[in-house]
């Protein structure tokens, strides 16, 4: 067991690191390069490295798959809650403009709550497929 | 392209997942070179971790060399080559590397380059073109990664089976469709 | 110098090609995938470097420079989307590896196939 020592002291360093910059890069895709996407996959890549290193069952009480596969539905529900809601106010389905006082606020509300439904479904998504493919074969 | 030659010849399928690790960040590379720092980054992260965690996940689950083929593969070779030299052909009409006179530049480019700016408010273009501008597109993107999700659950969320549970599995439902085949 | 002008478009058809051989010419499921991965990053390359302006810089507006001179970001967004979908594929294909494998104990197509015909 000596041998695992230095992945785990090293991932418990760099975990929270690697969650610290999932959320930079998701709330921050306007200004850099980012945005949902890539931090969907990074959020996901936290997770599956502390499933690597510190066992699949710790990861699976951590982030039970049934919470992860209701995130999935959540993330796309997101999206299409913000069209909704420029329907409701009487403009075209995802016309951000109408969501503030004026328009560019409008646009950055809007790309904010797109961004983050997009980065909920695309971590859940890899979170579990991951499971699905580690979790085979042991039952 | 050396990479990609490699992962042709080699055998051992897991020497095959890691070179495609390597490819998928040295295209990452290239991405940045050519100003598309977005898609870089991107490309960094899915091919060079996710899709190099599934490969490896997938080898775990089955075997780990490939098979000699057979007999040498003539026509695939012909084929490939012949197409190579069409499509070579073809490029010589292409515009120029990096021609800022190139059409692609011109139609809707332009308006977005410049107009971003007033309209939305953020500096980073491609996240505005993505997420206002052609924001359908994306709403389909996500819909697909969910469907995508929802298949891999659905495909492997069946107890393991050995192969002689395969085997029997297969007589079970072959002997049910049988006899609902007599029935009706 | 139109050769040398050209040279990206070669070398996206020399990846495309590599790619296209070992989806083909190789028996082994795992593989075919692998080289259609291949196939798809030689097409964003295509794309991207149809993007590129040389002298140009990364589309993210810089403050104060109304004159700088942005590559396109129309490719990137086009590109972002079919990385993110082709990793969907990629991972839906592997599924399927894994279940082909539990179902016929074998991923070599010759060999699937004389296990079907012998069905």
């Amino acid at each position: 067991m000596k041998h695992d020592l230095i992945p785990r002291v090293v991932s418990k360093l760099l975990i929270p690191f690697i969650l610290l910059f999932g959320l930079y890069v998701q709330f921050h895709g306007d200004y850099g390069p980012g945005g949902g996407f890539q931090a969907g996959v990074i959020f996901a890549a936290a997770f599956i490295l502390y499933a690597l290193v510190f066992g699949l069952e710790s990861a699976r009480r951590m982030l039970p798959p049934s919470f992860v596969s209701v995130l999935i539905a959540v993330g796309l529900m997101i999206f299409s809650g913000v069209g909704f809601l420029s329907l409701a106010v009487d403009a075209n389905y995802l016309d951000y403009n109408v969501l503030g006082h004026d328009p560019v606020h409008g646009q950055h509300r809007g790309i904010f709550w797109v961004e983050l439904g997009v980065g909920i479904t695309v971590s859940a998504v890899m979170v579990t497929i991951f499971y699905m493919f580690a979790g085979r074969g042991r039952n | 392209m050396v990479t990609a030659l490699a992962i042709v010849r080699l055998r051992n399928l897991f020497a095959v997942v890691m070179l495609s690790g390597i490819y998928s960040l040295l295209m990452a590379v290239i991405f940045t070179i050519l100003d598309a720092v977005d898609v870089a980054f991107t490309e960094a992260a899915v091919g060079a971790g996710i899709s190099t965690v599934l490969m490896l996940g997938t080898l775990a689950l089955t075997t780990e060399k490939e098979t000699t083929p057979a007999h040498t593969p003539l026509l695939p070779l012909v084929v490939v080559v012949v197409t190579g030299a069409i499509l070579v052909y073809a490029t010589f009409e292409m515009p120029l590397f990096g021609d800022p006179s190139a059409p692609i530049h011109h139609h809707v480019a332009p308006r977005y380059i410049t107009q971003s700016g007033q309209e939305i408010g953020v500096p980073n273009i491609v996240t505005s073109v993505l997420a206002s501008y052609r924001g359908y597109d994306t709403l389909g993107e996500v819909a697909v990664i969910f469907t995508a999700g929802i298949g891999v659950l659905l495909v492997l969320s069946g107890r393991t089976l050995s192969k002689k549970g395969a085997a029997s599995a297969v007589a079970e439902t072959e002997a049910a469709s049988d006899e609902g085949h007599h029935e009706t | 110098m139109e050769l040398l002008g050209h040279y990206n478009y070669w070398v996206v058809i020399v990846l495309m090609m590599t790619g296209f051989y070992v989806v083909i010419a190789r028996g082994n499921l795992v593989k075919k995938i692998v080289g259609l991965n291949i196939f798809q990053t030689s097409v964003f390359l295509f794309y991207i470097s149809m993007g590129k302006i040389i002298g140009g810089t990364p589309p993210i507006l810089i403050e104060g420079a109304p004159e700088t001179v942005y590559s396109n970001p129309l490719p990137h967004v086009l590109i972002l989307t079919a990385i993110v979908v082709g990793v969907a594929t990629t991972a839906l294909g592997l599924s399927f590896v894994v279940r082909i494998r539990e179902a016929y104990g074998t991923i070599e197509d010759d060999e699937i196939q004389a296990a079907e015909e012998e069905q």
